[in-house]
Parts: C-alpha cells; structure tokens; sequence
C-alpha cells in the first residue's frame, strides 16, 4: 500500500471508530434512549411506538448494523426537539461556522508565524522573551474567557458587532444588496474570529520559534551565511520554508482544539454556528443533534489530517522523490 | 530559564536512585511552576478557612463594586467573588487531579503493556491509540458529559478517558527505549528476570516521565472542566472556575461593567495552567531530551538530526494538546 492509500484508509477507520463510540455512547446511558427522551409520562403504548420509531426494539448487533447503514447515506437520525432530520438541522449551523473557523485559523496562523519568526530572529532578546511568555498566556487562557474579555474591552471601543451573525434591521425595509449583506456579515465574524484566533496562536507561536530554531542550526543556513547573503534572505528564501514544513502538520493537529474554540466562542458571540446548535441541542437534551454534530466535527477534523498529511508529502521534495521514507 | 546541557546528558543515564530528582530541582522553570501550582493546591485545602463567606451565602446587592467587606465584589447572584474563587481552587484543582490521575493509569498501562510486550500486542494497542488521538477530545467529552449526566464524579471520569491516548504513546517510547538500552540489555543477557528488569530499570526511568506527563494533563483537564462547565454541563451544586466564566456571562457581567466578576476565574485558570505546563515542559525536558522539534520547550535550542525533523511529531500532539 502506498503511504497516501494507507493514510486514507486509516483516516476511513478513525471515522469508523467515532461512529461506533458515537453508536455506544447513545446506548450506554442509564435506562435507553426513551427514558433520555424524559417521557416519563408515556402510556406502555407510546413508549412501544417510541422504541420502534428509533429502533430501539431491535438486539444491538441489528441496531448497530442500521445505525451504520443508515451513517453510509448520510441520515444521522431525526432530532429529538423539532422532529425533522439532524441532518438538516446542523447543515445551517454549518455553512455559518465555516467561515468563522477559516478566518479564526487564518488569524491564529499569522499571528503565530509572525510571532515565531521574530522570537527566534532575535533569540535570547527581551523581545523574544516578551513573545514567547505572551504566546505561552494565551495559550493557557480558556477561549471562551478571551472572548469574554474581547466583549469587555473590544467591542465596544472599536465599534464592532458583538452578537449574532447579521444585523437585525438588514433587509427589513428593502431586500440588502449582497454587498450590504456580505459587509455585514464580515463586520459579524471579526470578533468572534479574533477570539478563535487568540486562543489558538500560541501553539502556533510555540512550534514556529522551535522549527525556525531548528532551521536556523542546519549547515545550509551556515553555508548561505557564508555566501555572504544577507539575514534578511537568508531568513526568506532557506529558513522559513522548511520551517513551515511542521506547521502543517501543526495547524492539522491542532484541527481539534480549534473546533473545540469555536464552540465556545460561538457560546460567547451567539455566532449562530454548529457550536451554538450544540450549546442548544444540550439545553434541550437533543441528543441525536448532538450526536450528529459530534460526528460531523470529528470526520472534519480527521480529514484535516488526512489532507495535512497529503499536502505534506507533496510539498517536501525529500519525501516527495523518495529521498526519506514518510514516517 | 537556564539551559542545562549537562543535565540533559545525565538523563539519559541515571544510573543512580534520586537523579531524577535531583535534575528536575536544578531546573528553575520546572521550580517556579510547581511552587505556584502548590500555592493553588494550599489555598484550595484551606477553602473551607479562608474563604470570607460559605459557598452559598447570598447578598442582596448583586454586582457591588469590589469594597473592604467584599475585596473582589459581588457578582450578579449576589456571591462574593473571592469566596467562589477559592471554593472554585478547590473543584477545579480537583478535578485536574483525579482526571489527570485516571488519564495516567489508563495511558500508563496501555504504553506500558504496549512498549514491554511490543510485537503484536503493540501494534494493536498503537492503533487503538492512534484512532483516539485523531478523534477530537473536547467534542467528544462534551458528548459523553451530555450523555452520562452532570455530576462531578463523572466530569473527572469522562475527562480522564478521553485525555490517555498522548500518555499511551509517551509511556510507550520511553518503555522501549529503556528495553533497548545496552546496560539492559547487558543485565538480561546476565540471566536477570523480567521483574527485576521491570522493576528495577524499566519502572523507575519511566515513573518521572509520567509524572511530568501528569503535570501537563492537569492543566489539559482543568481546561477541559472549563469548557465542559461553560456549556451548562458542570456540576451543578459545585462552584468551579469553569461555571464562575459562565455564570459572568450569562448573567451580564460585561453589561454591567463589572471587570471583577470577568478578570478573577479567567485569570486563575490561566495561571494554573501555566504554571502547569511550564512545571511539566520542564520536567520533561529535563527528563526526555529525545523529544524532538518544537514542543512547548521554550528555552531550547538545540541541533537535531534532520530525520528527526522529518516524522510526523507525534510529540508535539501530546505536549501541546489543548481542548
């Protein structure tokens, strides 16, 4: 098998796995999942119809074998709360998220670069000392309470949106142009991006200063500087690139950790996204809305990795001609 | 933060009982962090005595300024702020605690078994393992929080299961590498017995790797609780810092001006969790100096190998993970 084939497959049996967690995790709870739909009040009659409506009457091995049938066309069950299908349900929410998770990662990214760079450009120096434990704080602050703070002493000041994904008075008089709904929309993700993007630079930070560090000691850097180039070239033409080979596997890694933020900050902002349907859905014990968002998230975040992993087998010219085996 | 390339050349072989030790009290960052982290944990077991007001005692002036009577103010319940703070040490250290111990003895036992028996046992169980640190830990906990119901018992249970997989790994690098050490090798080829190996070389290299692991994963869990306790899943009859940032929430603090319901809980969770990882990454730098490129180390450098720039860094994913 060749390592692309088998990275795949790997990936295909990690969504496997966090199907059949998901599968058992909903089978587990005390009681089953009638009793969760807290239908104390149901007549032996109801309670028949309920456990037939989410096959629940059936041995587990036969539920477990629907479950995953139905998984493989895309239906994640029927919500709890409104009765229409997950699926549905959390597309909305999705499409919302998106844009906020891209922008928060794109902001975390730059920051983290920019920060790493300069730390380990000016190694040993106040400066570099003041990036790292300012890249260390964040790293240790909560998302949410960032976003929080952005709340308290951002959004106000500089005037931006703090709440909700578009304006309330857009489109109420006239049908809003799609610039006038684009510009809203954006003025809507900044805060809520910048908090994701705060509380997911510091690792970036972290890593991009020790893979520059590493970069800066290998031989060809002695040998550019030798040639009589200038830092300035040295620095952009041989040492950032190979130091942004780790950051790819990074920002894959870390895929996880930043979807765990957005949920948070979409707590924080009412961003109406995928993480604010989930605070709902566990306001309203919707489980299999939970679920499905619990899969959604997690097949996200494993072909984030599997992408990470492609790309970077595509962009280092050693493993990509076959000069060092892939790991 | 002063490098001691010595030290780390000394870990790699110690020979002598109380190396470790001595190793980990010659790093000043490792130092720094756990005193801080002690301070926390005394303050925490002296909740009950130095807290101004119980838990639950209610004023009637919700979100009154910070005063001599009440030095942190009131929040919008009416609770004085730094009377949660303190009872909130206690749950959340706590719950860092046993989470983290739970997480170690499952990923402990699991790199353990995986490492000594190695051939198909550890392939197995490294697959396992790979499988569990793809799958996002934080979605997943907030699933199971959901599902098992919100008691703190099960909050610590849940987080310790999700957080092993980093551990597994960890545990199991450094048990293999110890196996292969010569003078291991050579103590086999003597006839030793593999409890003697065991137990003599192999448990007490790996034991303050562990620890240092340990150390991290409380920080990872007293984030997890954070979150966990943000989205309405927390215990709801414990006060913790976690529930403290979702109480100022949603119960306007930001509306009503009040910087001291928003800055205490954020700032004591940032600080344990530095001090955290810091104490951690230092312990484990100076306890693992094969760990390779750009973990939270942030004083190192130093020149690897090129091939060990090239792995996938498996490493980086159990330092750095963070809900």
């Amino acid at each position: 098998m060749t390592p692309a084939l088998s990275r795949i497959w790997f990936a295909l049996v990690t969504v496997f796995v966090a199907a059949t967690i998901n599968f058992f995790l909903f089978r587990v709870m005390p009681g089953n999942a009638v009793s969760a739909l807290r239908c104390r009040a149901c007549t032996p009659q109801l309670r028949e119809a309920l456990l037939k409506r989410y096959g629940l009457d059936e041995s587990l091995p036969e539920q477990f074998v629907r479950y995953l049938g139905q998984l493989a066309r895309g239906d994640l069950g029927i919500s709890l709360s409104s009765g229409r299908p997950v699926w549905q349900e959390i597309t909305g929410p999705l499409l919302n998220t998106l844009p906020m998770l891209i922008a928060g990662t794109l902001i975390a990214l730059v920051l983290g670069v920019i920060s790493g760079v300069v730390s380990s450009w000016r190694r040993g120096t106040a400066l570099d000392s003041a990036s790292q434990w300012t890249s260390l704080a964040f790293y240790a602050m909560p998302t949410q309470w960032i976003g929080l703070l952005v709340l308290f002493y951002v959004a106000a000041a500089v005037g931006l949106p703090a709440a909700g994904i578009q304006s309330a008075s857009l489109g109420v008089l006239s049908e809003p142009s799609m610039w006038d709904l684009l510009s809203d929309r954006t003025a809507h993700l900044i805060l809520p991006a910048l908090t994701l993007g705060l509380g997911s630079y510091g690792q970036y930070a972290i890593i991009m200063r020790s893979a520059m560090l590493d970069t800066l000691g290998e031989d060809y850097i002695l040998t550019a500087r030798a040639k009589g180039l200038r830092d300035r070239d040295i620095l952009r033409y041989h040492a950032f690139g190979n130091a942004m080979l780790p950051m790819v596997t990074m920002v894959a890694l870390s895929a996880g950790t930043i979807v765990a933020g957005a949920i948070v900050v979409e707590d924080v902002f009412s961003y109406p996204g995928i993480g604010f349907a989930a605070v709902d859905a566990i306001g309203k014990r919707d489980y299999p809305v939970l679920q499905g968002i619990f899969l959604l998230l997690t097949v996200a975040v494993i072909v984030a990795n599997l992408i990470a992993d492609l790309i970077y087998v595509r962009i280092d010219p050693r493993i990509r001609d076959g000069r060092v085996a892939v790991g | 933060m002063v490098a001691s390339p010595s030290g780390e050349r000394a870990a790699d072989n110690p020979t002598r009982r109380g190396t470790a030790l001595r190793l980990i009290a010659g790093n000043r960052q490792t130092v720094v962090g756990l005193c801080a982290l002690g301070a926390f944990a005394v303050v925490a077991l002296l909740a009950p005595v130095i807290a101004p007001t119980p838990v639950n005692t209610q004023f009637s002036n919700s979100f009154a300024a910070p005063a001599a009577a009440h030095p942190l103010g009131l929040d919008g319940g009416g609770f004085d702020v730094l009377s949660r703070l303190i009872h909130g040490a206690q749950t959340s250290l706590l719950v860092g605690l046993i989470a983290a111990l739970v997480g170690m003895l499952i990923g402990g036992t699991v790199g353990f078994v995986a490492g000594y028996f190695g051939g198909r046992t550890d392939g197995v169980l490294m697959r396992i393992t790979d499988y569990f640190l793809v799958i996002p830990d934080i979605p997943l906990m907030i699933v199971a929080a959901a599902v098992f119901g919100q008691s703190l018992t099960n909050i610590m249970i849940v987080i310790g299961l999700v957080y092993w997989a980093s551990t597994a790994r960890l545990i199991r690098a450094q048990v293999m590498s110890v196996r292969q050490r010569t003078f291991v090798k050579r103590v086999e080829a003597m006839g030793a017995s593999p409890f003697f190996v065991l137990t003599r070389h192999v448990v007490p290299q790996v034991t303050p790797l562990l620890l240092a692991n340990t150390v991290l994963m409380v920080a990872n869990a007293i984030f997890a609780e954070t979150y966990i306790s943000f989205l309405g899943l927390g215990d709801p009859s414990v006060v913790s810092w976690g529930r403290m940032i979702q109480d100022a929430l949603d119960q306007g603090a930001v509306v009503a001006g009040a910087w001291w319901v928003v800055l205490p809980p954020g700032l004591a969770v940032t600080l344990v969790v530095l001090a955290a990882t810091v104490a951690g990454q230092g312990m484990e730098d100076t306890l693992n100096p094969r760990l390779k490129v750009g973990h939270l180390a942030v004083r190192r450098f130093r020149v690897r190998p090129l091939h060990g720039a090239l792995e996938r860094p498996r490493a980086i994913h159990g330092a750095l993970e963070r809900p």
